[in-house]
């Protein structure tokens, strides 16, 4: 019922042989059953000078949602059936398998041979310019022209119209289609499991390894698992990719900056000699895992609103496997610190670090009545961006991160913390973390407050 | 006839044999006696095995604590003959404010041995009944000692089976005066300011006992002495007024320091005790007796007007309310402070009123607060009179405020009154919101699963407005049950139907607009208008929300006057949806829409050759030319609801009802009037708002039913998205069994489906897949959702307090968290 269609031609007489190395004759249409829908080969044209092979995909829009379990919206009216993705690669590898190889019982000479080629993949997920990143290092000329949307919309889809010429042995260039248009379209309709490091190995054999976005390639074929993009690149003898948390800054200082800030913490907790101790906002647990390393921490409680992060974090503890006695020195909790949680009292000391940037500013008096208000631990450690370094991230547009809701300079956030101490009766003092920078000070700043009075304000 | 608390933990005292359990079983309902030997059995498997006693003790506790914590009579039917053992229910009793109560059955030993003897079971000798009678014997002096308050000793078969119980009441359960009430704050001696106020609520001050020509009564929160001009005034007005009925007191802090001094106990002379004392020297002696015998006879607190409310002079917390004991008598009198001072050496309180979660109303006094405030149905009443400020009354139950201003500062206070100016912050409590919650919201019952609350806390507390400010969020709506008419997954035949089956003659059809639900709140004077989407977070942000409001506030300005109310809640739909789905359009409807349009030719060209070749591929071809046209169709559909904004131009708003005002909710207005309110907006500026297009159905009059569809039919082919259909009477209708029926049901046009099901639903073969669609979990969530809606807006309306309101509109989050088919 619908089309997904990619075509092949060659102008290498007589081109009909194109037959013979698809080991699909031209005088006929073909018919295959794929997992995700029905297959079909045939020749729009098929002459001396100019032979067309079409791999048109019917895709069954049915068959393919069987295969998730999702209530996205997405999952029922999207682009599969019509867009270039790992759907076709698998029919291409299915319905080609031996030219895929290279093999050819009847022209074993031509399938060896470079040969004149046009690919045209006439809808394909994926920018342009990537498009063109991908292919030309392989020797191909490409003209990917960008789909646009209807008038009333206006602009350029997500999607173009791929043409590739080139002189390249029918087979490479199949391998290269196979690996790369999943990796354009960038989502897998399948689980990826670590057997596909094989797949894209032996797919990518002799051109891969040289190619200039290897890492970008690994990554997206394994689907963003990092492990495997990782064992797949240390296979093709290449560093491993950046990370995700690295890949928000356009500069690779932040592992650094995020481990002078972790070290700065621990050293504020020390001074106040806390033993137990509040990491509240703790996410993926970082700082958790850190604490939980120093004995001096008798009891370590992890809050975060996201369940998600507190699975990761309860993950990156191990918490399941801990004995008993290190097991009941943390406690990981869900909460918000938007609201008063009685849990949270009576603790040490507090950890807010690079937490309030992500607070509403509307919001953040319901976040100093339940921290320094309800909550009132001896000693609150927070740290948060310094929004006048910002001049130092080359290509910073903006805030550190998406979610950031605000991001301060050195005399909001003092403001801020000598107006919320005063009325909560602490006493505030500041530090820079990170390399201090003559004018715009440092890139992190944190501030420690220190309870004075007793009073509850209600 | 002995006399028990009709709240109390009744401890049965008396040797084996001696008739526990009958006069138990006599008196009192199985479930409220808890028995030793019973729990023995429980954990031992062995009523007799007296090495579970502890075990068997513990779980009795603990049984008895949760009955006491519950408000219910619990009996002890243990022999209960050693001290320690009788102990630990006297420290149960008081953990849960409640009196114990020794009924004690004094048989003689014989008797018993012969009552015993007819068990089979009997595993004691002579010599143990011995020890329990010499054990009884020495318990009796020392009863009251313990702190059973009250102890009855039953001499001989013939009184224990003669014996009648009676309940009393405890002295502060007044719940059978209903008022209505005129709760007083704290006069501290300001005897003219009092008789002003009592004038001008209506009594007769001409009068000593100042009766109220309606038969009101006057509370007094207490405190009604020193540091004022003329606290023996005041004392004389208001005794005279309680003696006469017109008027109930609770002692204040004050009263309470006056009365131990009188009685001549060393106490300081401060905080204006000292000015009592020398106007009391010319007072007669007579007068001084009767001042004290007066507080001595004062009850610390009351629960009134059916438990709804309770006063005390410096307020209660739940658990103590309808109780008594030292501490609670303690928390009515004084508060409960954290035994610090504050800067001005004044004693530092717990902010009790912040965690108050209770149902009854608190009113009381003692801490001066320039203006009464409720915090979570809780209120401060000491305006502070004697210190120059004012003397306010609480109007109960219509909760209005009556005050009158001081006539000169009387007493210089040792903090200044705008010390503590600001609004205490009420503030939401974590419990009140996670965990496996059951809620029971007056429209029906529903449990909130730990994790869809999870899943709500995260969207509510990282994403969603103010909890003061999203007062309500939008149900989710189900479409009509599923039409079997050809072409048609749904039709309005089917949404008529379904609602003339749950008993609605009167429906108004009103033209469902295409954009981003949006709940809009605007007010006179601009102080907390916010509009917020459907999940509650703020629509735009500040740069375009701002100047929107404004526009709406501007449209508004009539409706506010003529329903009088200070603010509006509406419930729209703004448009166009590209406004705020724009990028949601682009990424996915317009791009299936861009590739597909752009795939299917590019086939049908290959196809078309491969066929001017000679090959068949004829019926490969059709297929492909049909899906060709509905893409095209489905595009159509979703370019119907683009249109170019810029900023604020060619947006708009389509209100389509008006939820609530001050003190108000609009739900039982008719849709006729919430139509005629959204039309006076539209008339006041017809740029920002867009009508809505509706149809009043009559679902007896066929001709009507026909008319409609028709209606819809030419709606749906001009690109409309169809209708909701609603019952015409208003947001709350009931059907027969009284039960909330379905506030509307979508009936969404044909072409509009595609964007939903795909372009190519409307084939037969997947028509007839899609009618198996199961509407049973969307209904049941759309009504649960719209109860939650409406219960909070009802209690909006009664001034609830902010996490009263707010459970019930975070429920509703957590409901959207339910996995429910989104194509409904």
């Amino acid at each position: 019922m619908d089309g997904v269609l990619l075509t092949v031609t060659t102008t290498r007489p007589p081109a009909t042989d194109l037959g013979y190395l698809l080991v699909k004759h031209p005088g006929k249409v073909h018919t295959f059953d794929v997992p995700t829908g029905t297959a079909y080969v045939m020749y729009p044209e098929a002459t001396e000078d100019r032979c067309t092979a079409a791999l048109l995909l019917d895709v069954d829009p049915a068959q393919l949602r069987a295969q998730q379990e999702s209530f996205e919206l997405g999952a029922y009216v999207n682009d599969r059936p019509y867009a270039a993705s790992s759907l076709l690669a698998g029919a291409l590898a299915k319905v080609f398998r031996s030219a895929l190889r290279g093999a050819s019982k009847d022209r074993p000479e031509l399938a060896a041979e470079a040969i004149p080629l046009e690919i045209r993949v006439p809808v394909l997920r994926g920018s342009a310019d990537l498009a063109t990143r991908l292919f030309a290092p392989l020797g191909w000329q490409v003209t990917a022209e960008p789909i646009p949307f209807e008038p009333e919309i206006g602009g350029d889809s997500h999607y173009v119209d791929l043409r590739l010429a080139g002189t390249v042995r029918l087979a490479d260039a199949l391998n290269h289609l196979y690996v790369l248009l999943p990796v354009l379209d960038d989502a897998k309709h399948y689980w990826v499991a670590p057997d596909e490091i094989e797949k894209l190995l032996r797919s990518g054999e002799g051109w891969l390894a040289g190619h200039p976005e290897k890492v970008l390639i690994a990554r997206r074929y394994l689907a963003h698992r990092r492990h495997l993009a990782e064992s797949a690149l240390s296979r093709l003898d290449v560093a491993g990719p950046t990370s995700d948390e690295e890949a928000e800054l356009p500069v690779a200082r932040k592992v650094s900056l995020a481990e002078q800030r972790r070290d700065a913490v621990l050293a504020v907790l020390a001074e106040a000699d806390a033993a137990r101790v509040l990491d509240l906002g703790c996410g993926p647990g970082a700082l958790l895992a850190a604490l939980v390393k120093d004995r001096r921490f008798t009891e370590i409680v992890g809050t975060d609103v996201s369940s998600r992060a507190l699975d990761q974090a309860a993950r990156r503890l191990h918490l399941d496997r801990l004995p008993e006695r290190q097991r009941d020195r943390i406690k990981i909790w869900q909460s918000a610190l938007t609201y008063r949680d009685d849990r949270l009292r009576g603790y040490d000391a507090a950890v807010l670090m690079e937490v309030i940037e992500h607070v509403d500013p509307p919001r953040l008096p319901a976040l100093e009545a339940s921290v320094f208000g309800h909550a009132r631990p001896r000693t609150v450690v927070l740290t948060t961006p310094n929004a006048e370094y910002n001049v130092h991230y080359e290509g910073l547009t903006g805030m550190r991160h998406s979610d950031h809701r605000f991001e301060w300079t050195r005399a909001e956030f003092q403001a801020w913390a000598a107006r919320t101490a005063e009325r909560y009766g602490y006493a505030v003092e500041f530090r820079p973390v990170g390399d201090e920078h003559e004018t715009t000070g440092a890139p992190t700043q944190l501030a420690i407050f220190t309870e004075t009075t007793t009073e509850v304000t209600s | 006839m002995i006399d028990v608390p009709e709240l109390a933990l009744v401890a049965l005292v008396g040797i084996s044999g001696s008739g526990k359990s009958t006069f138990a079983r006599t008196h009192f309902k199985p479930t409220q006696v808890l028995s030793s030997d019973y729990f023995r059995g429980l954990v031992a498997d062995d009523e007799n095995d007296q090495s579970a006693s502890a075990a068997a003790f513990d779980v009795l506790h603990y049984v008895a604590g949760k009955r006491l914590a519950a408000g219910r009579l619990t009996v002890v039917d243990a022999t209960n003959l050693q001290s320690h053992s009788r102990a630990g229910l006297v420290k149960v009793a008081r953990e849960h404010d409640v009196l114990p109560v020794a009924i004690v059955l004094d048989v003689a030993e014989a008797l018993a041995w012969e009552r015993t003897g007819s068990r089979p079971d009997r595993t004691f000798g002579r010599q143990v009944l011995t020890r329990m009678h010499r054990d009884l014997r020495r318990s009796l002096g020392s009863l009251a000692r313990e702190g059973f308050r009250k102890v009855h000793v039953l001499r001989g078969p013939d009184e224990i089976a003669a014996t009648e119980i009676r309940y009393e009441k405890l002295y502060n359960d007044k719940r059978e005066l209903t008022g209505p009430f005129d709760i007083i704050g704290d006069v501290h001696g300001c005897h003219a300011e009092l008789v002003a106020l009592l004038g001008k609520l209506g009594y007769d001050t001409g009068r000593a006992d100042a009766p109220h020509p309606e038969g009101r009564t006057a509370v007094f929160v207490g405190d009604l002495v020193d540091r004022g001009p003329d606290s023996p005034g005041v004392l004389r007005r208001v005794m005279a007024m309680v003696a006469a009925g017109t008027a109930i007191c609770v002692p204040g802090n004050h009263e309470q320091k006056l009365a131990r001094k009188l009685n001549g106990r060393q106490v300081q002379l401060t905080h204006g005790l000292p000015e009592t004392l020398a106007q009391l020297e010319s007072e007669p002696e007579s007068f001084v007796t009767e001042v004290q015998e007066f507080i001595e006879g004062l009850v610390s607190h009351y629960v009134l007007d059916g438990g709804k409310l309770v006063v005390a002079h410096a307020g209660l917390k739940e658990a103590y309310q309808g109780r008594a004991s030292g501490r609670v008598r303690s928390f009515a009198l004084y508060g409960e402070t954290t035994g610090e001072t504050d800067e001005y050496g004044l004693p530092v309180r717990y902010p009790w009123a912040r965690d108050y979660r209770g149902s009854a109303a608190v009113v009381y006094g003692h801490v001066p607060t320039p203006k009464p405030e409720w915090i979570n149905n809780t209120i401060c009443l000491d305006t502070g009179c004697v210190f120059g400020g004012s003397l306010t009354a609480l109007r109960w139950p219509t909760r209005e405020l009556v005050s009158v201003p001081a006539a000169q500062e009387y007493y210089a206070p040792v903090r200044p009154l705008s010390a503590i100016a600001e609004k205490p912050d009420e503030g939401l409590d974590l419990a009140d919101v996670t965990g496996r919650r059951h809620l029971d919201y007056g429209y029906g019952r529903t449990t909130v699963d730990a994790e869809n609350a999870a899943a709500a806390l995260e969207v509510m507390s990282r994403f969603a407005l103010d909890p003061a400010t999203l007062v309500w969020l939008p149900p989710t709506m189900a479409p009509c049950s599923t039409s079997t008419l050809d072409g048609y997954l749904e039709h309005p035949a089917t949404a008529f139907a379904d609602l003339r089956g749950v008993g609605v003659g009167k429906v108004v059809c009103e033209e469902k607009h295409m954009g981003s639900r949006a709940v809009v709140r605007v007010s006179r004077t601009g102080d907390g208008d916010a509009i917020w989407t459907r999940t509650g977070r703020p629509f735009f942000g500040p740069a375009l929300d701002v100047p929107l409001l404004a526009r709406v506030r501007a449209a508004a300005a009539e409706l506010f006057t003529e329903l009088d109310t200070d603010w509006l809640l509406l419930d729209c739909e703004l448009l166009p949806w590209s406004a705020k789905a724009g990028g949601l359009i682009r990424e996915h409807y317009a791009g299936v829409g861009a590739a597909g349009r752009h795939a299917l030719p590019a086939a049908l060209a290959v196809l078309d050759q491969v066929a001017a070749r000679g090959l068949d591929v004829g019926g490969l071809r059709d297929r492909i030319e049909l899906r060709s046209a509905e893409i095209d169709g489905y595009s159509a559909a979703y370019r119907a609801y683009v249109r170019p904004t810029d900023g604020l131009t060619g947006v708009t708003l389509a209100p389509f009802a008006v939820l609530a005002g001050a003190g108000t909710s609009y739900a039982s207005k008719d849709h006729g009037w919430h139509l005629a309110q959204v039309d006076r907006l539209v008339a006041a500026d017809a740029e920002i708002f867009t009508p809505t297009r509706r149809m009043i159905v009559d679902l007896s009059d066929a001709s009507a039913e026909a008319e409609a569809t028709d209606w819809w039919l030419a709606l749906t082919a001009a690109g409309g998205e169809g209708m909701v259909v609603k019952p015409y009477a208003g947001l709350a209708v009931t059907d027969a069994k009284g039960r909330l029926v379905q506030p509307g049901v979508k009936c969404r046009g044909r072409e509009y489906l595609r964007i939903i099901y795909g372009p190519e639903y409307t084939r037969p073969e997947q028509l007839g897949r899609l009618r198996n669609r199961n509407l049973g979990r969307k209904r049941n969530l759309a009504l649960r959702e719209h109860g939650l809606g409406l219960a909070a807006l009802d209690r909006l309306a009664e001034g609830a307090p902010v996490w009263r309101v707010h459970e019930l509109v975070f429920a509703i989050l957590a409901a959207e968290s339910e996995p429910v088919d989104p194509r409904l």
